[in-house]
């Protein structure tokens, strides 16, 4: 009973492969293929089980993540609460343009890029530069022990680190600015508008750069070290020999995640800057997330389709440079996300 | 030629390894600082004698979080968290995860696009709020627990993994010996995927531990709050709240007002700790699936 079904089960599914392609395509291939047309409703009655598998999974992304997209259209809805989301008015793109026209909308977006690039700009080349300068380490012991010491800022939390920030950086009570008082007689505040940019990138830095190397630690494993002894034997140095067979050797795991990276422009972490932010650094701290988190939670009235207009503004962004992104690194890189 | 080649790389290997050492003393030297403030003396702290190691060593911060209700009580929730996030999420991924590696699924890539299109189009804060509320889950446990449930990343991470491990061959020798898909699933694939399970563990565990927006946003009750989030409310109290570390008269919360900034440094550590203790042993698993991460 088993044995014929299965046969022609993998033959469907091996066109299936090669063609790859939604429900229309397969019925087509039946027919042209003069298989039944009910084939593909056989398959599916077949692997019920596999469908039972995907039910609860399936429906925990309808719950919270395809409902909450159904909100979305309280961006263009005065949004009533006793009414509820289907019931309330629609009110067009007022709060589009509300958000749009609002005083705050080029700042915001200002910090949100400035944030982003500095990041991008700062933390890009470092943990390329500690991978190889990690792989070229010759006490395997040594090398375990940075690993190990470099990854663990990575598993502390967001509270944690901006706790670790907020106490060790102080202006008053500071441990790092003990130093700084004694040298210039004035404490810096790492946390004030002209540092908050600094300060957060290069906290950053310290939580993950170790952990960012990884990847490109297991490219460069990859790397024929007889390569290397070919070099060494023609007279090449260690720089050398890290710019020509290092560096293009990762090189196409480079620009995957520098364009991937590029996607994620109008993403800062929104958490972090939410802790970090105080009265005095809102100016330069304000970005996108924080600013609609704001509008819906922190005020006196909780404006919910002002805030949703917001967050949809950055998401129809965010989803077109993410799939700019993608399909730039499918062109230059021959690997995309999706 | 051949001691000009060998002083070079000799040259670039001591400045190589000092580089190295620098940085990991960098990224040590605040993860040991905090670590001594919780352990000094609060009149060390004030006269900020403390440079690394503690001064004049106390455990009295220690002994203020273990007799604080909130303290202990949100170390509690976030262990209880910790285990619940962990073992649901894990279930969820695994049963999404194989299903979604099966060549054989009819539509399947339908359902794929299905699992990615929410880390590509996101809702948003507010929409998300709303549904929450919607299921009555404010102001409880669940909507700490629920809404980061599931990440559609590990379940990418877990289907690379049994399309890399569980190949066809193994399910055709599975269905000659008369075993259904979910008799494959429970008796063959689960079995060998000790190494995804607890990656899986691993991630929403460590997720779950560290999280404390779900918290802050969708619940009022710091009874129920975690760890991070009673952290976060101690940092952004400059004040000492009695309520925080447990009533007393006005010399006691005058004595606790010093307290006060090593019992951040303690809180800091009490929070950190869980995971840098669990992670050396586990750092391969993390190493791992950052990795199968990166080979989608």
């Amino acid at each position: 009973m088993t044995t014929l079904p299965r046969s022609t089960d993998t033959a469907t599914t091996s066109e299936a492969t090669v063609t790859e392609r939604p429900t229309p395509e397969h019925v087509t291939i039946g027919r042209r293929t003069g298989k039944r047309p009910n084939m593909l409703w056989m398959r599916v009655r077949r692997s019920w089980q596999l469908y039972l598998l995907l039910a609860l999974p399936m429906g925990y992304c309808l719950i919270f993540l395809y409902w909450p997209m159904y909100g979305l259209q309280l961006a263009f809805k005065d949004f009533n609460i006793v009414k509820g989301i289907t019931a309330s008015p629609w009110a067009g793109t007022k709060y589009l343009s509300q958000f749009f026209n609002s005083y705050l909308f080029w700042p915001v977006l200002r910090n949100t890029l400035v944030l982003n690039l500095y990041g991008l700009l700062a933390l890009f080349p470092l943990p390329i530069i500690l991978a190889v300068m990690m792989n070229h380490v010759r006490s395997s012991k040594f090398r375990k022990s940075v690993q190990l010491i470099t990854y663990a800022p990575h598993f502390i939390s967001v509270v944690v680190l901006v706790g670790i920030v907020i106490m060790l950086l102080s202006p008053v009570t500071g441990v790092i600015n003990i130093p700084i008082r004694a040298l210039t007689g004035d404490g810096i505040d790492f946390l004030g508008p002209s540092m908050f940019a600094h300060t957060f990138v290069w906290s950053g830095a310290w939580q993950n750069l170790g952990y960012s190397a990884i990847i490109y630690l297991a490219a460069l494993a990859g790397i024929d070290p007889e390569l290397h002894e070919a070099a060494r034997v023609d007279g090449a140095g260690m720089w050398r020999r890290i710019w020509h067979i290092d560096l293009p050797g990762i090189m196409p795991v480079m620009i995957t995640l520098l364009i991937l990276n590029m996607g994620q422009m109008l993403s800062v972490g929104f958490e972090k800057v939410l802790l970090m932010q105080n009265s005095l650094n809102t100016g330069v701290s304000e970005v996108i997330d924080t600013y609609s988190y704001k509008v819906a939670f922190a005020g006196q009235l909780p404006q919910y389709s002002y805030a949703t207009a917001i967050g949809l503004f950055k998401s129809v962004i965010s989803l077109i440079l993410i799939l700019l992104a993608n399909w730039l690194a499918r062109r230059v890189a021959k690997q995309g996300l999706f | 030629m051949r001691t000009k080649r060998t002083a070079e790389d000799r040259g670039f290997h001591i400045v190589n390894t000092s580089v190295l050492i620098l940085f990991t003393a960098m990224v040590l030297y605040p993860l040991i600082f905090v670590l001594s403030a919780s352990f000094s003396s609060a009149q060390a702290i004030a006269n900020q004698e403390v440079y690394l190691w503690p001064v004049g060593f106390t455990l009295d911060a220690y002994q203020t979080v273990l007799e604080s209700p909130r303290l202990i009580s949100g170390f509690a929730n976030s262990v209880l968290y910790t285990v619940a996030g962990a073992s649901i999420g894990t279930v969820l991924t695994m049963l999404a995860g194989y299903a979604l590696s099966r060549e054989d699924l009819p539509f399947r890539r339908i359902l794929m696009f299905f699992f990615v299109i929410p880390t590509l189009v996101s809702a948003g804060i507010v929409p998300t709020y709303i549904v929450v509320r919607q299921l009555g889950l404010l102001d409880t446990r669940w909507a700490i627990i629920l809404p980061t449930a599931m990440s559609v990343f590990n379940v990418i991470i877990t289907r690379t993994f049994y399309q890399m491990n569980v190949p066809r061959e193994m399910l055709e020798a599975g269905r000659i010996d008369g075993a259904n898909d979910l008799q494959f699933f429970w008796r063959v694939a689960i079995p060998l995927s000790k190494p995804i399970i607890a990656v899986n563990l691993l991630f929403y565990g460590l997720g779950q531990w560290n999280g404390w927006f779900s918290a802050f946003l969708y619940t009022n009750n710091m009874g129920i709050a975690p760890i991070q989030l009673v952290l976060r409310e101690l940092l952004a109290e400059s004040q000492v709240n009695p309520a925080m570390i447990g009533g007393g008269d006005v010399t006691e919360i005058l004595k606790k007002r010093e307290l006060f900034d090593k019992l951040k440094y303690a809180m800091i550590v009490v929070a950190m700790l869980p995971p840098l203790i669990a992670y050396p042993f586990v750092q391969k698993h993390f190493v791992k699936g950052a990795l199968i991460g990166s080979l989608k």
